[in-house]
C-alpha cells in the first residue's frame, strides 16, 4: 500500500478559486448591463450582442485547433471578451461589425500574443479600435432610446458637448444619464446596470476598488477643473462620469486583470493615467470619448508600471 | 485595533479534533529514535547494538551548541542502528529500541522541588540537558534560542499559540487542559531572559484556550511576579502561527529581512516547547513524548494523542481503529507547509506536531492554467512579495534578478499557492529559484 503514497510540494490543500470562476462571474456581473441595453435599444442589439460573442468563440476554436492546444473556451474568456466588444459598439450596427469586430479582436488582440494571459492590450478594445478606424461612419451613428420619437440621431451626450449643442444637453438630465436613457453603445448606457454588476464583482473580491476609483476621481476632478464651459472650476464632473463609456470602461475593461498592473499601487497609477488620458482625450483631442483609446494606452505602459511599483516585501530595507 | 498582518489566506479550519481531549495511547513495539531531529548538528550515539536502555536515558550526545541531546522514549534493548528516512530528511542514523517484555515504560518523574529558586544558567542546562527543541516544526534547540547573544536586548516573549495550519490541535489541547503547566513554563522563559513582557498569541477560532488560559493566569498571579502576561486573540488568517507574522501582529515590530526576532527584542515559543521546558525543569523528564493530532478524512476516529518520539506512524494508524477509507497521502504536519511521505515507516519527531491521512478526494491535484496576473498572490504572501513575478524570472532561470526581488524572503508558507486560481504551483518555483541561487 505505501507504493501508493502520493507525494507533493505542499500545500496539500487549495482554495475553491479557478480562472473558470473569476471569468463566469465577470460575465454574469455583465449580464444586467447588457439586459438594460437591449430593453433600451430594442431587439437589434440581442442579435449584436449574440454575434458578436458567437464569433468571438468561433475564432478562439479555430485557432486553439491550429495551435493544437486545448479547446479552452469553457474558461470564459473568449465568451466575455465577444460580450465586452459587443457593449462597446452602436446598437444598430449591421451584424457583420460585431463578427468582424470579434475575430479581430480575439485573433490580433489576443491569440497572436499567445492567448489567455499573455495579450498586451485588452482584446476587446483593440476589436473596437479596429472598427473605428476602419468603419467610423458605423461606429458614430447613434440610435436613442427606442420609447424616443426621432430613431436615428448622431449624437451622444458627449457628442452633444464636443459640438457645443448645448441647448439639446438640456434635454438630457442625470436622471437621464444614470438609468440610461440617452443614445450611446450597447452596454455603457445603463450605469446603474452596471454598478449593480460591479458591486457584484467588488464585494466577491474578483477586483479590486483601486483602477475604478482612481479612474472615476481622476475624470471626475480634471472635468471639474478644466472641461467648464465657463472658466476653471465650473466643469459639470458628474455628467462627465455618468455620459460616456466611463462606468463600463473602469469597471469592466480598465480591471481586466491580464492587461492591468499587478499590484495595488500599480493599479492606482494605471488608474490615475487612465483617467487623464481619457480627459485629455475628451479635451482636446477628435473624439467626443477616450475611454477606449485612454485604457489601450495604459495597458502598454503596464510592463513599467510592473516594474517601478514592485511591492517591497516586509523588512525591506535599502 | 485587530491583531493581524499583512496578506494571508483563510483556509478552512478543519480542526476535527478540537474538543477531543488529548490521550495517552500505547507503547509502541518498535521504537525508531532518529539522531537529528533538530536544526544543527546531528546528535552523536553512546549506545551500542544489545545494550539495555531504560526510558528517559540518553541515547544520542549533543555534538555542539547548536545541537540537542536525543532520549530514549521506551524502555527495551537497542536492536539495531541504522539510516531510517524521517519525515523531513531522507536518512538520518537512528537508534531502533526494541522491549523485551517486562520492562517498565513509565518514565520515573523526579520532582525539583527547588524548581523556582534555580537560577538562570541551571535553567538553562537542564533545558540543554532534557533535549528541548522547537516543538512548532522547525525543532531549533531551544536553549540558543533562550541564549541571546550579548548585545541583543530582548523585551519581550511570545507564546505562540497560533496554531493557523488547518486540522491542527495540538497546541490548543495542551492550552485548554495544561494552561497552568504552561504558565509555569512561560515563567520559567522569561526569568532565563530577564523580560517584564510577555504575551500569548491565540486565533480567534480557539476562544476555549484563551478563556482556560485566561482563568489560570488570574488563579496564579503570584507565580509570575513582576511580569506582565497579555493574552492576545489573533485574527484567524494563515499564516498567523509565523514567526515574523505573529511579531507584527501582536508587537507591530517588523523583522528586518534577513533578521531574526531577537533583532527587535523579542523571543517567540511555541506552545509545546513551553510545556516540554516546564516537564524537564519541574520533573527533569527529558523530551520523549509529544502531543500530535492524528487526523484527516481517512482516519475513523481523528484524535490528539500523547506518543512517544520514534513511534512509526503506522502502528499510530494502527492503534487508532485503522482507515475509513485508504490514504493516499500521509502528511506530517499540517495541509499547508506539512511533507508528504512516501512510506509511514517514518517515526514522530521531536518536531511532528500532526499526521493528516488524506483520500484521493482531498489530493486532486487541479489541473495548471496560464497566469492571468489578477495579482491574488501579491495579495496574499505574508512576505509582501510578488510570487507570479518570481516564478515568471525562475522559469527563463533569471535567478540574480529573482534574488534581486527578494525571492530569499519566502519562507515557503504555500498561502499563494492556495489561493491561486489559476492553481500554478508557485511554490515549486519559488523552491527551485532559491535553490539556485
Amino acid at each position: 500500500m505505501d507504493g501508493s503514497l502520493v507525494v507533493s510540494i505542499a500545500p496539500h490543500i487549495r482554495s475553491e478559486a479557478s480562472t473558470r470562476k473569476v471569468m463566469w462571474s465577470v460575465i454574469a456581473a455583465l449580464i444586467p448591463a447588457g439586459a438594460a441595453g437591449v430593453f433600451i435599444f430594442g431587439l437589434n442589439s440581442l442579435l449584436v450582442i449574440i454575434a458578436s460573442v458567437f464569433a468571438a468563440v468561433l475564432t478562439e476554436v479555430v485557432f486553439c485547433v491550429a495551435r493544437k492546444k486545448e479547446i479552452a473556451i469553457m474558461d470564459g474568456s473568449a465568451i466575455m471578451t465577444g460580450l465586452l466588444l459587443a457593449y462597446n459598439i452602436p446598437p444598430q450596427s449591421p451584424l457583420w461589425m460585431p463578427i468582424v469586430g470579434s475575430c479581430f479582436a480575439i485573433a490580433i488582440g489576443k491569440q497572436i500574443f499567445g492567448g489567455l494571459g499573455h495579450n498586451i492590450f485588452n482584446p476587446a478594445l483593440v476589436g473596437r479600435a479596429f472598427l473605428m478606424l476602419s468603419w467610423p461612419v458605423y461606429m458614430t451613428t447613434w440610435q436613442n432610446p427606442r420609447w424616443q420619437a426621432d430613431a436615428v440621431t448622431s449624437a451622444t451626450p458627449l457628442n452633444l458637448f464636443k459640438e457645443g449643442h448645448f441647448e439639446l444637453l438640456k434635454n438630457v438630465s442625470t436622471w437621464d444619464l444614470f438609468i440610461g436613457n440617452r443614445g450611446g453603445c450597447i452596454g455603457e448606457v445603463c450605469v446603474v446596470a452596471l454598478l449593480i454588476g460591479a458591486a457584484y464583482l467588488l464585494l466577491k473580491g474578483y477586483i479590486t476598488w483601486h483602477i475604478p476609483v482612481t479612474y472615476i476621481l481622476t475624470v471626475a476632478l480634471t472635468s471639474w477643473l478644466f472641461n467648464g464651459r465657463s472658466g476653471f472650476f465650473t466643469g459639470d464632473a458628474l455628467f462627465f462620469v455618468l455620459s460616456g463609456g466611463l462606468i463600463l470602461g473602469a469597471f469592466f475593461m480598465a480591471t481586466d486583470y491580464v492587461t492591468s498592473p499587478l499590484t495595488a499601487k500599480g493599479r492606482i497609477v494605471f488608474g490615475v493615467g487612465c483617467g487623464l488620458l481619457t480627459f485629455a482625450i475628451r479635451r482636446f483631442a477628435g473624439y467626443p470619448e477616450g475611454v477606449s483609446y485612454a485604457i489601450l494606452i495604459m495597458n502598454a505602459a503596464v510592463p513599467l508600471i510592473d516594474r517601478y511599483t514592485y511591492p517591497k516585501w516586509l523588512g525591506w530595507k535599502k | 485595533m485587530a491583531y493581524t498582518f499583512y496578506g494571508g489566506a483563510h483556509p478552512s479550519g478543519n480542526k476535527l479534533t478540537y474538543d477531543r481531549p488529548v490521550k495517552k495511547v500505547f507503547i509502541p513495539k518498535k521504537a525508531v529514535i532518529p539522531l537529528s531531529q533538530h536544526t544543527g548538528s546531528p546528535a552523536d550515539p553512546v549506545v551500542a547494538v544489545g545494550d539495555s536502555v531504560t526510558v528517559g536515558a540518553l541515547v544520542g550526545k549533543s555534538t555542539g551548541f547548536i545541537s540537542s541531546n536525543v532520549h530514549a522514549s521506551i524502555s527495551g534493548k537497542v536492536t539495531r542502528i541504522f539510516y531510517s528516512p524521517t519525515p523531513n530528511l531522507p536518512r538520518v542514523l537512528s537508534v531502533v529500541i526494541e522491549p523485551q517484555g517486562g520492562e517498565d515504560q513509565e518514565f520515573k518523574a523526579a520532582r525539583r522541588p527547588d524548581a523556582g529558586s534555580l537560577s538562570k544558567d541551571e535553567l538553562l542546562a537542564i533545558i540543554r540537558d532534557a533535549g528541548i527543541v522547537g516543538l512548532g516544526g522547525a525543532a531549533f534547540p531551544a536553549h540558543v534560542k533562550l541564549s541571546p547573544p550579548k548585545g541583543k536586548i530582548i523585551d519581550s516573549v511570545i507564546l505562540n499559540g497560533a496554531e493557523c495550519e488547518p486540522y491542527l490541535t495540538c497546541d490548543h489541547r495542551l492550552m485548554v487542559e495544561k494552561p497552568k503547566e504552561i504558565l509555569r513554563g512561560l515563567a520559567l522563559i522569561t526569568r532565563i531572559l530577564g523580560v517584564k513582557d510577555a504575551y500569548i498569541g491565540i486565533e480567534d477560532n480557539k476562544l476555549a484556550a484563551v478563556y482556560a488560559l485566561g482563568q489560570a493566569l488570574k488563579s496564579m498571579s503570584g507565580e509570575l511576579p513582576g511580569v506582565n502576561v497579555k493574552i492576545v486573540t489573533l485574527k484567524t488568517k494563515y499564516p498567523q502561527g509565523a514567526e515574523k507574522q505573529l511579531i507584527r501582529s501582536i508587537l507591530r515590530r517588523t523583522v528586518p529581512a534577513g533578521g531574526l526576532p531577537m533583532d527587535v527584542g523579542c523571543i517567540v515559543h511555541n506552545i509545546g516547547t513551553v510545556f516540554a521546558i516546564y516537564e524537564a525543569v519541574y520533573f527533569s523528564k527529558p523530551l520523549i513524548e509529544r502531543v500530535i493530532t492524528v487526523t484527516g478524512s481517512c482516519v475513523r476516529e481523528p484524535a490528539n494523542i500523547t506518543v512517544r518520539i520514534g513511534t512509526l506512524i503506522r502502528d499510530i494508524a494502527d492503534t487508532l481503529g485503522g482507515f475509513a477509507k485508504e490514504p493516499k497521502k500521509v502528511v506530517v504536519g499540517g495541509p499547508m507547509m506539512g511533507i508528504a511521505q512516501y512510506t509511514m515507516d517514518v517515526p514522530v519527531t521531536k518536531g511532528t506536531s500532526g499526521i493528516v491521512f488524506l483520500s484521493q478526494e482531498d489530493i486532486v491535484r487541479p489541473k495548471e492554467s496560464v497566469c492571468i496576473r489578477c495579482g491574488k498572490c501579491i495579495e496574499t504572501c505574508p512576505m509582501g512579495l510578488s510570487p507570479t513575478t518570481l516564478m515568471n524570472h525562475v522559469k527563463k532561470e533569471q535567478f540574480s534578478e529573482a534574488k534581486a526581488l527578494g525571492i530569499v524572503n519566502c519562507f515557503e508558507c504555500g498561502a499563494c499557492v492556495y489561493d491561486c486560481p489559476a492553481k500554478i504551483p508557485l511554490l515549486d518555483y519559488m523552491k527551485y529559484g532559491k535553490a539556485k541561487i
